[in-house]
C-alpha cells in the first residue's frame, strides 16, 4: 500500500496512498468520481485504491482498529485475483456477485500497471424478472405437456393416472386424485415421484380431510396454510412415502358444471411448503385434468348408452339350428358406424317341426336414421310371426304398418322359411322388390330364385309371388342386398362388381359351410372395393351341411372326453 | 408331456379330416387330442396352425383347389372356435394378467393367425378382447378407449395393408397403448413392424405372450407422430402419385401389353380381367415397397407371383413385360423405376436358378 499507484487514464492517478481511498472526485473531474453507477479501483495487489461516492455508499464497511475501511465483496477479490494473473488487456464477461442481499454485475478496465478499474451494475431486477419469465414459461411448458396428454386419452381411469402421474412429477412429491363417490365408494389414485401408479376403491370418509369434502361438493379451495398435515388419515399417503407430511394442496378439479374429483397433492416435511404461486398453479392444473376427466366421462356415458340403444338395431347372430346352417355378415357403409339401412334377422323355429325365418332386407337411405326404420321393420315382422306360414299376409301387414308412420322411407326385403326334412332343406321365399336370392349347387351351378314382388312402405297395395327350392348337402342360398353387386372397384378402379361376378364367386363356394361363403363374398367385395367407397353390405347364407353329424351318441363322446381333459 | 411322434401323427389326421372338408371328424380329433393329455397350445400352435400352413403352400403348388381351401381354412377356424367354447373352458382363463386386444389391420380378411394368438393369450391368462378380420381403425381406437388394454396386438398377412397398419399403429400410441405387430405382411424379423413405429414386434404366438409378459412400457401419446415423421422418403409424393393413379396405370399397362402381345386381344373377358388383376396386384406392391423404401416387399411378391403361375404352367416371364410396360409409365419417378428395375433383375436371376425362396402368403 506504501507505494505510487497508477490507474488507468480514463481517472488521473492518485498521488498518494490513504489508509482509506480518499473521494475521487477533486482529482478526476467528473468522469467517474459522478457516475451513478459504483466504481471501485482495485490495485495489482487488491488493495482497494479508490472509490467514488456510489461504491462508497453501498460497500459496507470493516470495523478493525478503529478505522471503518470499506471492504471489497470476496467474489470481487476473488474475480481481480484471476484477472491480474492474467496478461494484461484480456477482456474477460462481466462478473456477477451479491452484495448486501442484490445482486451486481462487475465490468472490469485494466491499466497497463495492473490496476482495475471496477464497474458496478446492479442487474437484480433484470434477474428477478427473467427468473419469473423462466419460471413461467416452464409452467407453459408443463400445462401444455399435460394438456395434450391428458386429451389423448377419453378412457376415465387412464385419464386419472395421467394426472396423477404428472401432478406428482411437477407440483409435488406425491398425488392423489379423488373422484366422486359411486354409492359410498370412491375411487383413488395414488401416485409418487418416479414410482408406479396405485387405483383402488374403497370406502373413504372425504370429511376427514381438511377441504376434501368442500372439494367434491365444488366450493372454493381450502388455502393450503390452513390444511393440518398431521391429521391426515392414512388412505391419503401413497404406499412407500416416507416421513412425515409437511405440506398439503387440495384443489377441487372443475368439471362439467358438477365437480369431476379432487386432487391431493402433498409434500413430505423435509421439502419446503407449498408458495401461494404453486397453489395457484395448481389450480391451473386441477383445471385442465376436471376437463379432460368431465370429458372422458362424458364419453364413457355416452358410449354405453350408444351400446344400449344399438344393442336392438345390430345384425343377430346367427348358428346352426336343427342341423341347418345359417350365417350373416354386415358391413354398414361407414368405419365409424356400427348399423345403416341393411338389415338381417332370425327367427329359429321353437321345434324341428317349425319353420325358421330369415329376413334380409335393404331400407332407402344409409346411417342411424335408416337404422331405426330397420329397428321398426324387425320388431314388426317379430310380431308378425305366428303368421310366417303366410308370406303375403306377413308383407300386407307390414305394408300397412309402415305406411302409418311418419317414415317416408321404403324398404325392400327377402322373407326366407326355411326347414330341414332328412338331409334336405326346404326354403320357401319370397321377395318383397328385392334382389332375387342365389343357390349354389353342389355341382358349382348357380341358379336364381324366381321371386318378385312390390317393395313395402310406399304403395296401399302390393303382391308377390313366392318361391320354393330344395338344398340339397352342400348346398347353398345366398340372401345379398344391392351393396354387394353394386360395389364399385376393381384393378380398373371404376367397374361395378356386378351379379356375374357375384355368381362366379358363389361357384367357387359349392359344399362350403354357410359361414365360409358369407365371408367369401363379402371378403371379394371389400378387396374389389379396396380403399373407395361403398355402401352397407348385407349377406345371409342358408346351408345344408355337406357332411351330416354323426349320431348323437357320437358327439356326446367327444363331450366327455373333452371334459375328463387335465 | 407330448411326444413328437405323437404330434406329427395328430398333424396328419388332423390335415386329412380338414381337406376332405370333414368338419366334425376334425373336431373330434381336436377334443380327442386334449383328452389323450396333449397341451392345448402345442395343439394350437404344432398342430393346428401347421395344418393351416399346409393348407396354404398346397394351395400355391396347386395341388389343392380353390374351394378345399376355402373349406379347409373355414374347417379349422371352427376347431380353433370349438376349442374355445368347450363348457369347462379350459383352466387357466381368469384374465388374471390383465387386458389385452387382438386385431387384424383395416383391410386384412387372414384372421387365423390373430385368432390363434388370440386363444393362446387367453390360455396364458390374459383377458383378451379378440376384434376379428379387418377391424377399421375408429373401432379399434373406440373400443381402446372403452377399455383401456395394457397393448394392442396388430395382425397383417398381406403387406399391401401397411400404410393403412401405420395408421392404426400410430392411432394406437396416440391414445397412449402400445403396439405389437405380428404376421408376415411386416417383413423378415418384423423389418416394417419397426420401420412404422410399433413398439414391438413378434415372429409368432408365443413371441407375442412373451412380449407381453416382459411388460411393454406405454408410449408418450403427447409425441404425435405425422406419417413422415417416420418415414421421410414420402416427401418425394411417388407412393402418393402412384396409389392415386393406380386406375389408370392398369388400364394403361393393359393397352401397352395389348400392342406388345396382340394375343392379349384375343383373351376372353375373364381372362383380361385376371390379367388387369395382376397388374394391380404389382401396382399394389410396389406402392407399398415405396411405402416403407424397401424393395424386399417387392421383389419377394414378384418371385412368388412367378412361383405361382408357373404351378399353374403360366410362364413367369410375363411379369417381366409388365413391369416394363410400367416402367415406360413412371419415367419421372426414380424412386419407383428402381424398384421396377430390382423387380425386373430379381426375376430374370430366378429364371436362370432353380432354387426358389418362399414368399409372401397370398392365399385368397
Amino acid at each position: 500500500m506504501g507505494r505510487a499507484v497508477c490507474v488507468p487514464p480514463l481517472v488521473c492517478a492518485s498521488p498518494s496512498s490513504f489508509a482509506d481511498p480518499r473521494d475521487a472526485g477533486v482529482n478526476v473531474g467528473a468522469t467517474w468520481g459522478d457516475a451513478p453507477y459504483p466504481v471501485l479501483v482495485i490495485d495489482r495487489d487488491g488493495a482497494l485504491v479508490g472509490l467514488n461516492a456510489a461504491a462508497r455508499r453501498l460497500l459496507p464497511r470493516g470495523n478493525g482498529e478503529g478505522t471503518r475501511r470499506h471492504l471489497v465483496p470476496s467474489w470481487l477479490s476473488a474475480a481481480h485475483r484471476r484477472l491480474t494473473e492474467r496478461a494484461a488487456g484480456t477482456v474477460t464477461a462481466p462478473l456477477t456477485g451479491e452484495i448486501d442481499e442484490r445482486r451486481y454485475e462487475a465490468h472490469a478496465t485494466p491499466s497497463e500497471d495492473g490496476a482495475v478499474v471496477w464497474w458496478l451494475i446492479d442487474d437484480t431486477d433484470r434477474r428477478v424478472a427473467e427468473a419469473a419469465l423462466y419460471s413461467s414459461q416452464e409452467r407453459v411448458a408443463v400445462l401444455s405437456a399435460v394438456s395434450s396428454r391428458l386429451l389423448s386419452t377419453l378412457n376415465v381411469p387412464r385419464c386419472a393416472e395421467a394426472t396423477v402421474s404428472m401432478a406428482a412429477e411437477h407440483l409435488a412429491e406425491a398425488a392423489v386424485l379423488v373422484l366422486p363417490p359411486q354409492g359410498r365408494r370412491h375411487t383413488l389414485t395414488h401416485a409418487r415421484r418416479g414410482h408406479p401408479v396405485q387405483r383402488v376403491v374403497r370406502r373413504i370418509d372425504p370429511r376427514t380431510v381438511q377441504g376434501l369434502a368442500e372439494a367434491l361438493q365444488g366450493f372454493p379451495p381450502v388455502p393450503a396454510r390452513w390444511i393440518d398435515p398431521d391429521g391426515l388419515p392414512d388412505w391419503v399417503i401413497p404406499e412407500g412415502f416416507t416421513g412425515p407430511v409437511g405440506s398439503v394442496i387440495v384443489t377441487p378439479l372443475p368439471g362439467h358444471g358438477v365437480p369431476a374429483g379432487a386432487l391431493i397433492l402433498l409434500r413430505s416435511g423435509t421439502e419446503r411448503a407449498f408458495t401461494e404461486g404453486e397453489e395457484v398453479f395448481a389450480r391451473l392444473f386441477a383445471a385442465r385434468a376436471g376437463a379432460a376427466l368431465s370429458a372422458a366421462r362424458l364419453y364413457t356415458e355416452q358410449t354405453a348408452i350408444t351400446a344400449t340403444l344399438m344393442r336392438e338395431l345390430l345384425p343377430p347372430a346367427l348358428h346352426t339350428v336343427d342341423g341347418v346352417e345359417y350365417a350373416g355378415q354386415y358391413r354398414p357403409a361407414g368405419d365409424e358406424e356400427r348399423v345403416g339401412g341393411d338389415f338381417y334377422d332370425f327367427h329359429p323355429g321353437s321345434e324341428s317341426a317349425q319353420e325358421t325365418l330369415v329376413v334380409l332386407g335393404d331400407v332407402a337411405g344409409k346411417g342411424l336414421d335408416a337404422a331405426v326404420l330397420t329397428g321398426k321393420i324387425r320388431n314388426t315382422l317379430h310380431a308378425l310371426l305366428p303368421l310366417a306360414g303366410n308370406h303375403d299376409e306377413v308383407l300386407r301387414l307390414l305394408n300397412g304398418a309402415l305406411l302409418t308412420t311418419q317414415h317416408t322411407r321404403f324398404a325392400t326385403l327377402v322373407l326366407a322359411s326355411v326347414r330341414r326334412q332328412d338331409d334336405r332343406v326346404h326354403v320357401r321365399l319370397t321377395s318383397a322388390g328385392h334382389l332375387p336370392p342365389l343357390i349354389v349347387r353342389r355341382d358349382g351351378s348357380v341358379e336364381e330364385v324366381p321371386t318378385r314382388g312390390t317393395l313395402v312402405g310406399a304403395l296401399p297395395e302390393i303382391s308377390s309371388v313366392g318361391a320354393e327350392a330344395v338344398l340339397g348337402p352342400g348346398e347353398t342360398c345366398l340372401l345379398y342386398t344391392d351393396g354387394i353387386t353394386e360395389a364399385r372397384g376393381g384393378p380398373l378402379g371404376d367397374e361395378m362388381f356386378g351379379e356375374r361376378r357375384l355368381r362366379r364367386t358363389l361357384a367357387e363356394c359349392a359344399g362350403l359351410p354357410a359361414e365360409a361363403v358369407v365371408e367369401r363374398v363379402q371378403m371379394l367385395a371389400a378387396q374389389w372395393i379396396g380403399a373407395g367407397r361403398h355402401d352397407d353390405m348385407a349377406t345371409v347364407a342358408v346351408s345344408a351341411p355337406a357332411k351330416v353329424p354323426p349320431g348323437s351318441a357320437d358327439r356326446e363322446g367327444a363331450g366327455e372326453h373333452g371334459g375328463r381333459r387335465k | 408331456m407330448t411326444l413328437p411322434i405323437q404330434v406329427s401323427r395328430l398333424r396328419e389326421r388332423l390335415w386329412r379330416a380338414v381337406v376332405d372338408g370333414d368338419e366334425y371328424s376334425a373336431v373330434r380329433i381336436a377334443h380327442g387330442a386334449l383328452a389323450e393329455g396333449i397341451e392345448e397350445e402345442t395343439l394350437l400352435l404344432d398342430v393346428i396352425a401347421r395344418v393351416q400352413e399346409k393348407v396354404g403352400t398346397e394351395w400355391a403348388a396347386d395341388r389343392i383347389s380353390v374351394a378345399q381351401e376355402h373349406a379347409a381354412t373355414a374347417i379349422n377356424e371352427r376347431v380353433v372356435a370349438a376349442l374355445a367354447h368347450r363348457p369347462d373352458g379350459g383352466p387357466y382363463r381368469q384374465g388374471h394378467r390383465g387386458r389385452v386386444t387382438v386385431g387384424c389391420v383395416d383391410g386384412e380378411w387372414h384372421a387365423f393367425p390373430a385368432r390363434l394368438v388370440a386363444e393362446i393369450l387367453r390360455l396364458r391368462g390374459w383377458q383378451v378382447d379378440y376384434l376379428g378380420a379387418q377391424t377399421p381403425t375408429p373401432h379399434l381406437v373406440a373400443h381402446l378407449h372403452r377399455t383401456n388394454p395394457r397393448a394392442v396386438l396388430l395382425s397383417g398377412s398381406i403387406p399391401t395393408h401397411l400404410p393403412t397398419a401405420h395408421a392404426a399403429i400410430t392411432a394406437c400410441q396416440a391414445v397412449g397403448v402400445p403396439v405389437l405387430a405380428g404376421g408376415r405382411a411386416f417383413g423378415p424379423l418384423g423389418r416394417y413392424a419397426f420401420a412404422l413405429g410399433a413398439d414391438r414386434w413378434a415372429a409368432d404366438a408365443r413371441g407375442a405372450a412373451a412380449a407381453l409378459e416382459a411388460e411393454l412400457p406405454h408410449p408418450d401419446p403427447a409425441a404425435v407422430r405425422h406419417i413422415v415423421d417416420d418415414l421421410p422418403h414420402l416427401a418425394d409424393q411417388e407412393y402418393t402419385m402412384v396409389v392415386q393413379s393406380r386406375g389408370t396405370l392398369v388400364k394403361q399397362t393393359l393397352r401397352d401389353l395389348e400392342d406388345r402381345f396382340p394375343a392379349l386381344r384375343e383373351y376372353s373377358d375373364e381372362q383380361r380381367e385376371r390379367t388387369a388383376e395382376d397388374i394391380a396386384h404389382i401396382v399394389d406392391f410396389l406402392a407399398t415397397a415405396l411405402y416403407v423404401d424397401d424393395a424386399e416387399v417387392f421383389t419377394g411378391f414378384l418371385l412368388w407371383t412367378a412361383e405361382i403361375l408357373e404351378a399353374r404352367s403360366v410362364p413367369a416371364v410375363s411379369l417381366v413385360s409388365g413391369l416394363d410396360a410400367l416402367s415406360d409409365r413412371l419415367r419421372d419417378f426414380p424412386r419407383t423405376l428402381n424398384l421396377l428395375r430390382e423387380g425386373t433383375t430379381a426375376l430374370l436371376e430366378r429364371a436362370h436358378s432353380p432354387a426358389h425362396g418362399p414368399g409372401p402368403d397370398l392365399h385368397v
